[in-house]
């Protein structure tokens, strides 16, 4: 039963497993389902288990079911107005022609399809149908008689609920918020045996005991902690203003996470030279040089940037965008060795993967693993930060 | 829903649900399985396990998890120290193991003579490796206690109720033997009843400016933590006690630290949104 549903809702990239769908059959079979409504519900509560992915739900759902129950309602509405004389004395004569040459069934076939359509290309809220003009339905009589279309109303249809997208905005592609970067920061982690000893170890206390003929004797052990430290980099100013809030979103989040056993961030501009700066007006520098001794390779390395800037920034000598910065050494010199110094380090690029066509980003990508400032690309950024080497 | 054969949940008079909700829960009873229940903070996660517990008159386990829990502790204890120090001192009874088994919160649920409710409030906050660790016995409804060689079985099995706030992401294996529902921010409609179960005696005109102020505070994106349920009921409260007239409440918003409970999200509001006439600041207006 609904089978080619379950190959839909993979194709839509919901993870469902065939236990979950097990269950959802038995769940079938005890007879839980009395509408297509109570379908929607209960198979998205057994089927789905995260509100990310309401949304590609609610897109499957339409696939599959579109077309198989008719929005009943609407068409009686709609049959009424039509069927009233009154109503029909309210369109022109050369649109009560065009009514009158078509057929009435027709008429709300071709209705049912329009409102299908609609339903996929707009959001359903607060459409008037036949608003377009070329609409054989009369638009501007409807628009008098004010009868609406879709938006809510006390007997929504699955299909609908569906066709609303409500989820939307809580597809993990899609959003990314300081309480979800922070979920993805937690697992940056590393569990060892650090601090005082305050954990019973029970096997030594007992071989302990043992030894000592019965009088007790407590042994002790360190607890785990995270041993993670985290430096993290980011491009201020010029191109990164528009994402100046993603970035200050993703700050916070690792300023916030306290299983770090160290944080440490700094700044630049467009590009890595002699000097990095603590402050956001980039006024309080200390060298790169003295940050590439003072800080052992095992701090993962991360680089928020754009990394889009004139070729000459980035590969010549004194090619800083800023003047005074006279930097004897290209950028791309410093930023591999950088790289060359911490064993693990990825780029974070605010930019959509589509405007990465360019040749600084291609240079710079070749030295860091880029990954997209989204949830996605952040997760595969941090495990590739985990990776042994 | 035809399906006679189990307790059913129907919200109870001080917690109002909704029908996908009502729906997840009964479904998640017929099969046995745990429904995990997300949604933003405020949204009454945990109070809908109180909710069940009082609608099909059943009594309710709480288990609290915090981040050093395990989840050999919901289970069972083995007290060793105090075994070991017993022993040593010869009282108590030494030589059978089982005064020093204490069962856990689901062991008590397990073990309970009738069905109860547990609660296994904010799973996310433990260990990654903790949900895993509880897979087992919550499908099984199961556990056994090597040092005693015993297996504890569920008499009844429990509704288990798994709220979480998505701190971390929980393992699929976990999530596959789930019933999952999201809560869903409650649309205006669903507030106004929620405010009316709290305040019953509520005025008209007060409720409807508060709520109409509450999702247009919601509206503002730039806020570090979004007014939620919880914070609109204690302001309203507030507003009822203070004796606030209602024209005013729009316009000036009094009470606002119970609303926006963050500094950075005061200031930016006051300095965004308001502006200052006599000794009181009101909404600038546009």
């Amino acid at each position: 039963m609904f089978t080619d549903f379950f190959y839909i809702l993979r194709k839509r990239k919901v993870p469902v497993s065939v236990t979950e769908w097990m269950t959802l059959m038995t769940a079938l079979n005890s007879g839980f389902i009395g509408s297509l409504d109570d379908f929607y519900f209960l198979a998205r509560a057994i089927l789905v288990k995260s509100e990310a992915f309401y949304d590609h739900y609610d897109v499957a759902f339409q696939e599959y079911f579109n077309g198989i129950e008719p929005p009943a309602e609407i068409s009686e509405q709609i049959r009424e107005w039509l069927n009233s004389s009154l109503n029909r004395s309210v369109l022109s004569k050369d649109e009560q022609a065009l009514l009158n040459g078509m057929n009435f069934d027709d008429l709300m076939a071709e209705l049912e399809k329009r409102l299908k359509e609609q339903t996929e290309q707009h959001d359903v809220g607060d459409y008037w149908i036949g608003r377009g003009g070329t609409s054989p339905f009369g638009h501007s009589g409807f628009n008098a008689a004010g009868i609406r279309i879709g938006g809510e109303s006390g007997g929504r249809r699955a299909v609908q609920i569906a066709g609303e997208r409500r989820f939307l905005n809580y597809r993990h592609d899609l959003t990314l918020d300081v309480r979800q970067i922070k979920v993805a920061l937690k697992a940056l982690r590393q569990l060892t045996r650090t601090g005082p000893e305050d954990e019973l170890d029970l096997d030594e206390t007992v071989e302990a005991t043992a030894r000592n003929a019965g009088e007790i004797e407590l042994m002790w052990q360190r607890n785990r902690k995270n041993t993670v430290k985290v430096l993290l980099l980011m491009d201020v100013g010029g191109s990164m203003n528009p994402f100046a809030s993603m970035c200050s979103q993703l700050f916070s989040a690792a300023h916030a996470s306290n299983h770090f056993k160290d944080f440490s961030y700094y700044y630049f501009h467009n590009c890595i030279y002699d000097y990095l700066y603590q402050d956001i007006e980039r006024s309080d520098a200390i060298s790169t040089d003295h940050l590439l001794l003072t800080l052992e390779p095992d701090y993962k390395l991360v680089l928020v940037g754009d990394a889009r800037m004139a070729t000459s920034e980035l590969m010549h000598q004194y090619g800083a965008i800023n003047y005074f910065e006279r930097n004897e050494m290209p950028g791309m010199v410093w930023l591999k060795r950088i790289a060359e110094h911490f064993t693990h380090h990825i780029w974070l690029n605010p930019e959509e993967l589509r405007f990465w066509a360019h040749p600084t980003v291609h240079a710079i990508s070749r030295t860091f693993p880029m990954f997209p400032l989204t949830l996605d690309g952040l997760t595969q950024g941090i495990r590739r930060l985990m990776v042994n080497r | 829903m035809n399906n006679d054969g189990f307790d059913k949940f129907k919200g109870s008079a001080d917690y109002v649900t909704s029908a996908p909700l009502r729906n997840a829960v009964n479904v998640a009873i017929a099969l046995g399985r745990p429904l995990l229940v997300r949604g933003e903070p405020g949204t009454g996660k945990t109070l809908l396990a109180h909710s069940i517990a009082l609608a099909l008159n059943k009594k309710l386990i709480t288990w609290n998890i915090k981040s050093t829990t395990k989840a050999q502790e919901g289970m069972y204890v083995y007290d060793t120290v105090q075994r070991l120090n017993d022993s040593r001192f010869g009282s108590g009874e030494v030589a059978d193991i089982k005064h020093y088994i204490k069962l856990g919160k689901l062991g008590q649920a397990f073990a309970s003579p009738e069905q109860v409710v547990i609660l296994i409030d904010e799973v996310d906050k433990a260990d990654i490796e903790f949900p895993n660790d509880l897979l087992n016995e919550l499908d099984e409804m199961s556990f056994y206690i090597p040092e005693t060689n015993e297996t504890v079985t569920a008499i009844h099995r429990p509704i288990a109720i798994v709220t979480s706030n998505a701190e971390k992401e929980l393992p699929d294996a976990f999530l596959r033997r789930c019933i999952f529902h999201y809560i869903e921010f409650p649309n205006p409609e669903l507030m106004e009843e929620i405010v009316r179960v709290h305040y019953p005696n509520i005025k008209n005109n007060l409720l409807r400016e508060a709520l109409q102020t509450f999702y247009s505070l919601r509206g503002i994106d730039d806020f570090r933590k979004k007014p939620s349920t919880s914070e609109l009921i204690d302001w309203i409260q507030a507003l009822i006690v203070g004796g606030v007239p209602h024209e005013n409440i729009s316009s000036q918003i009094p009470f606002m630290g119970t609303l926006l409970k963050k500094e950075t999200d005061n200031d930016f509001f006051t300095n965004t949104y308001m502006t200052r006439v006599g000794d009181t600041f009101v909404i600038r207006r546009r």
